[in-house]
């Protein structure tokens, strides 16, 4: 890791404008770049308070004005697992790191708000049948929902207390996964194809997702499921790439991860 | 008894985002149920759902939410020129939101030209019978 002061990096920045990546993540600001000295990520500390900020703005300024043109080179990015809840996000997560890094990244479970934190594994890298590669951070998020009753989860089974605690920190994860849906670079939205797609929550999600120019690939999950249908959600998404797939037994996935490439393009 | 709330746009076209969202989610939360003319920008219904969330409690345990607008790709070139000039003029009012507790709307289901509302209680006597 290499420790810089704030007026190199702020020099360096501006005189490397168009060949800066950056993100932000608290108090932390990370800078890649294809330049030689900024080609390893950078971990820049001790910065003071005003310093801080101007740097931060400047590079927000930068990262809005031209983030489209700066995805199109990028070959790390962030992909985020969005959508309702118990649509299959975990799984599928799941399912990628297992296929390609050996090992599970999330609890999942037939009871809704399993995942109520944001959980990110890094450098996450796939190969498609040319020999291409792709890394990324794959975020899976919280599901978004518009109510959440901790009585739901005590008919599941779970003590009034448990339901109340799990209640408490979905309500939580819906507001930390829509917080997060500005550091995304690409978007997966994972459906549950058995279900109608015309709920507000899923057209809240992508018309977020296409304010904010972030690419979007929709995954129809449980296509092994005899209810389930794509071509429903074809048709309530018709502007989208949708994707069938069964992200617990991998039906199609295959063609999923051929999708990643082109989504990350 | 079902109470609606007819909001119609003048009424929320001046307000600030945030006032425009505390005012429909503060009916919401008297149990009453929203239907306002026009929609919410995208942001303001990610940001409905974020301040939902923050007042969910034993009492309040959310929304429902539906938005009715009219399908553009089914337009044809005059009817789009007409309708960007009227949005340009008097702010996007077209199509419908409803909004409701989820104490009193168990779901809102919508097929692109049709919108059903169940209630609760509805819900419950369906499953007696």
């Amino acid at each position: 890791m290499i420790k810089i002061t704030s007026k190199a990096v702020f020099m360096d920045g501006i005189n490397r404008f168009g060949l800066i990546n950056y993100a932000v993540d608290g108090e932390k600001i990370y800078i890649s770049s294809s330049t030689t000295i900024f080609k390893k990520k950078l971990k820049i500390e001790g910065l003071g308070g005003q310093t801080k900020r101007m740097v931060k703005k400047l590079f927000q300024a930068f990262w809005k004005r031209f983030s489209s043109n700066m995805f199109s080179k990028k070959s790390h990015v962030k992909l985020g697992l969005y959508g309702p809840p118990n649509g299959g996000k975990s799984t599928l997560a799941n399912r990628i790191c297992t296929d390609w890094l050996g090992e599970e990244m999330s609890s999942v479970s037939h009871i809704a708000h399993e995942t109520r934190e944001i959980n990110v594994k890094e450098q996450v890298n796939i190969k498609n049948k040319k020999g291409k590669e792709l890394t990324f951070s794959l975020v899976d998020t919280p599901g978004i929902a518009t109510k959440i009753d901790y009585e739901d989860f005590i008919k599941k089974g779970m003590s009034k207390l448990e339901s109340k605690k799990r209640a408490k920190e979905a309500t939580k994860g819906v507001i930390d996964a829509i917080k997060w849906l500005d550091t995304m670079d690409s978007v997966v939205v994972v459906l549950d194809a058995t279900k109608d797609p015309y709920s507000q929550v899923n057209i809240t999600i992508i018309g977020n997702l296409q304010a904010r120019n972030i690419p979007v690939l929709i995954a129809a999950n449980k296509v092994d499921l005899k209810k389930s249908s794509i071509d429903i959600i074809k048709a309530a998404f018709p502007q989208y790439p949708v994707i069938g797939i069964s992200a617990k037994y991998g039906k199609h996935i295959d063609d999923f991860y051929e999708h990643l490439f082109k989504l990350a393009r | 008894m079902v109470t609606f709330q007819f909001i119609p746009y003048h009424e929320i076209q001046q307000l600030s985002s945030a006032k425009r969202v505390n005012k429909l989610l503060n009916i919401v939360k008297e149990e009453r149920i929203v239907i306002m003319e026009g929609r919410l920008r995208r942001e303001e219904e990610a940001d409905l759902i974020e301040i939902t969330m923050e007042e969910i409690s034993p009492k309040f345990k959310g929304i429902e939410l539906s938005v009715v607008y009219p399908d553009k790709t089914r337009q044809d070139a005059m009817q789009k020129v007409r309708n960007t000039v009227a949005t340009l003029l008097l702010g996007d009012r077209q199509g419908f939101t409803i909004i409701g507790p989820a104490s009193i709307v168990k779901k809102i289901e919508r097929n692109p030209d049709k919108i059903e509302l169940f209630t609760q209680e509805a819900a419950k006597a369906k499953k007696k019978r």
